[in-house]
């Protein structure tokens, strides 16, 4: 399904190598709630070592996935298999993954040290490896000083850390993360964020992400499987995901993109001709569709690129039209520009040299245009 | 807003209302004179006759006796009671059963007191020390689950679950992590059975037999023939443990209270 795009950001591909075995294996899995359906014949693989993420809005099934793997629910039909075993009917104490809670769950009753103690105790280890696992533990996670602190008396970050560095005590298979960083600001959220895959790497375990944040799980994630009403829609990494959307539902789910709807005019020669309401489309794929499909295009703002002047050819891809609106993140300008039909089109532009006057303002009759390698033809 | 001079004498008026009576039967208490309407002069000679009173000791003694095996009873099965209703979700009768522990709170106990008469006959038990004991433990034991329960409607469930996660069975998990969680609960209900069972009456005169006269009962039997001092200097005794145990409890809150703000504020100054 997904394009070839070339070397991806690290050589982990274990989900390439057709001899490799999975780890964890969802097999055909549906879980009801009553009449509701929460997960729909769903089926996943993840490799060992890698860090793997649920990404989807609330209520699409993510979070139920990973508690049927932690085991706090079971499922209605389906297998679960961890290194090829089935694991359905063990109970949560005897699975070997441990999860970190979204609301970090650490007993208010018991310091740092305890909270992190509290799973190697349940092992019945010896008094001595505890504490020098304990030690090891915040020594990782930088909070030594807090050892002898109750949860109330932490921030929100330090809770954070101690969470995981609870659930990573005892050296889990798979580490389960329930939206880890949805209580943290943005600053803290992205400094976790390289310090989450850092200790991944170094610990070389299998973990798995479930978040909300497409952004969080863009930057953390080997894989990334999209989650909508209790089935997955595309199974790729960050890069796939982004740059070759399967669907109308990925696209939009996963940054900004603009979002047109036509019909297919020719498939030839490596490219697929669109029309969408007289604006006409080429894009340089041939996509499985054929003439008259009724298919959208969809290409990322910031791949259009914006200009007082008309192009050499304003008769493919380009699209003419006044700007209504002009967003100023900072980084980006974001042109919003609607033509005379009232189609809505959106470009970003790098805000390249500072305190520049900037050339275009409302109510500049602007072009936008594209490279036929840059768009997409998304058929469902 | 402003507190008025209208304000002043309704509050004056309901506080006069409350404590009026009891103020008196404090004051009475520390009465020379014998007769219980005649001023003759402070003493605490009553507080001391009280204490070679065999049959109010005998009573005292029972009463408390009663008391902390009721409410530690009632305290078990009322937090067994709310654990089973406010965790294992729907199950079939649910909605009846929920009703059925708010029942005896608003059953006048005149007809508590005879339900429990008409059971212990129809068992053919001797009634005594130990019919008090069981009849306390079913009206103490709904206060004890309303108590309970309300505290584990905000009980974080991940904790359990984190528990369990880390290895913990299911049976140690409520040991280590529920009990001492809804501990202060607990413990409010217990003191609230051991305060009901300590002052009723209906109930224990209809379940009691011979040789089982709690303090209630006994107050109230001698009252019928005349109100002695020493019944006074008992009666003031009891509403000093009540007052005692109404302050220790909120201390105990105001200070946990402040602990968790001086917490917050020392997690604050940590920052990040």
């Amino acid at each position: 399904m997904a394009k070839s795009l070339g070397p991806v950001k690290r050589k982990f591909t274990p989900w390439t190598d057709p001899n490799e075995k999975p780890f964890i294996r969802f097999e055909n899995i549906t879980k009801k709630f009553g009449d509701y359906t929460a997960i729909d014949d769903l089926t996943l693989d993840i490799y060992e070592r890698e860090f793997f993420s649920l990404l989807g809005p609330s209520g699409c099934g993510k979070t139920t996935l990973m508690r049927m793997l932690a085991g706090f629910e079971d499922p209605t039909s389906g297998r679960i298999l961890l290194q090829g075993k089935d694991i359905s009917g063990v109970p949560p104490y005897r699975r070997p993954t441990n999860m970190m809670f979204q609301s970090y769950a650490l007993f208010p009753h018991m310091t740092v040290e305890k909270n992190i103690a509290f799973g190697l105790k349940q092992d019945g280890l010896p008094k001595d490896e505890i504490t020098a696992r304990v030690a090891e533990m915040l020594k990782l996670v930088q909070l030594s000083q807090f050892a002898g602190r109750k949860p109330s008396q932490l921030s929100g970050g330090q809770r954070q850390r101690v969470a995981l560095a609870r659930s990573l005590a005892k050296k889990p298979k798979v580490l389960l993360l329930d939206e880890p960083l949805g209580a943290l600001d943005k600053k803290l959220r992205e400094e976790t964020q390289f310090e989450l895959m850092d200790i991944q790497t170094k610990l070389g375990l299998t973990f798995l992400i479930v978040t909300h944040d497409q952004e969080e799980a863009m930057t953390v994630s080997d894989r990334i499987a999209v989650m909508d009403k209790g089935i997955i829609k595309q199974v790729a990494t960050p890069a796939e995901i982004y740059e070759a959307p399967n669907s109308r539902y990925v696209a939009d789910f996963i940054g900004d993109i603009n979002i047109v709807e036509g019909k297919v005019t020719a498939v030839a020669d490596g490219k697929t001709q669109l029309d969408c309401g007289g604006m006409k489309v080429a894009v340089v794929e041939e996509a499985h569709c054929a003439a008259g499909d009724e298919v959208a295009f969809a290409i990322r703002p910031e791949k259009v690129s914006i200009s007082l002047d008309p192009p050499a050819d304003g008769t493919v891809n380009a699209f003419h039209g006044e700007v209504w609106d002009i967003g100023y993140l900072g980084d980006f300008s974001v042109f919003i520009v609607h033509d005379e039909n009232g189609r809505v089109m959106r470009a970003a532009q790098a805000n390249i040299a500072r305190l520049v006057d900037r050339p275009i303002t409302f109510g500049d009759m602007v072009w936008l245009t594209w490279k036929a390698e840059s768009g997409l033809v998304l058929t469902n | 807003m402003k507190f008025t001079r209208l304000d002043a004498t309704v509050l004056t008026l309901c506080f006069a209302f409350l404590y009026i009576p009891i103020l008196i039967l404090i004051i009475y208490s520390f009465n020379e004179s014998k007769l219980v309407t005649v001023w003759g002069g402070f003493s605490l000679r009553w507080y001391r006759d009280m204490w070679s009173n065999d049959g109010l000791m005998d009573a005292a003694w029972i009463t408390l006796r009663v008391g902390v095996l009721s409410a530690s009873l009632g305290t078990i099965l009322g937090t067994l009671a709310a654990l089973a209703l406010t965790r294992f979700g729907r199950f079939h009768g649910r909605i009846l059963f929920s009703g059925m522990i708010y029942a005896p709170l608003v059953m006048p106990e005149v007809i508590t007191g005879l339900s429990m008469l008409l059971l212990f006959v129809s068992l053919n038990v001797d009634r005594g020390f130990w019919t008090v004991v069981i009849a306390h433990t079913t009206f103490t034991m709904c206060y004890v689950a309303i108590v309970v329960q309300s505290r584990l409607y905000t009980f974080d469930r991940s904790l359990e679950e984190a528990a369990l996660d880390l290895g913990c069975t299911p049976f140690k998990t409520f040991f280590v992590i529920t009990l001492p969680l809804i501990l202060p609960a607990v413990i409010s209900g217990w003191m609230l059975a051991f305060t009901l069972s300590l002052d009723d009456l209906v109930i224990a005169s209809f379940t009691t037999g011979p040789g089982a006269t709690t303090l209630p009962i006994k107050i109230y039997s001698q009252v019928r023939l005349g109100v002695t001092p020493e019944i006074n200097a008992i009666s003031s005794i009891l509403v000093a443990i009540v007052t005692c145990g109404v302050i220790v409890t909120s201390l105990l809150t105001k200070s946990r209270e402040l602990q968790r703000q001086r917490d917050e504020r020392a997690a604050f100054r940590a920052g990040g």
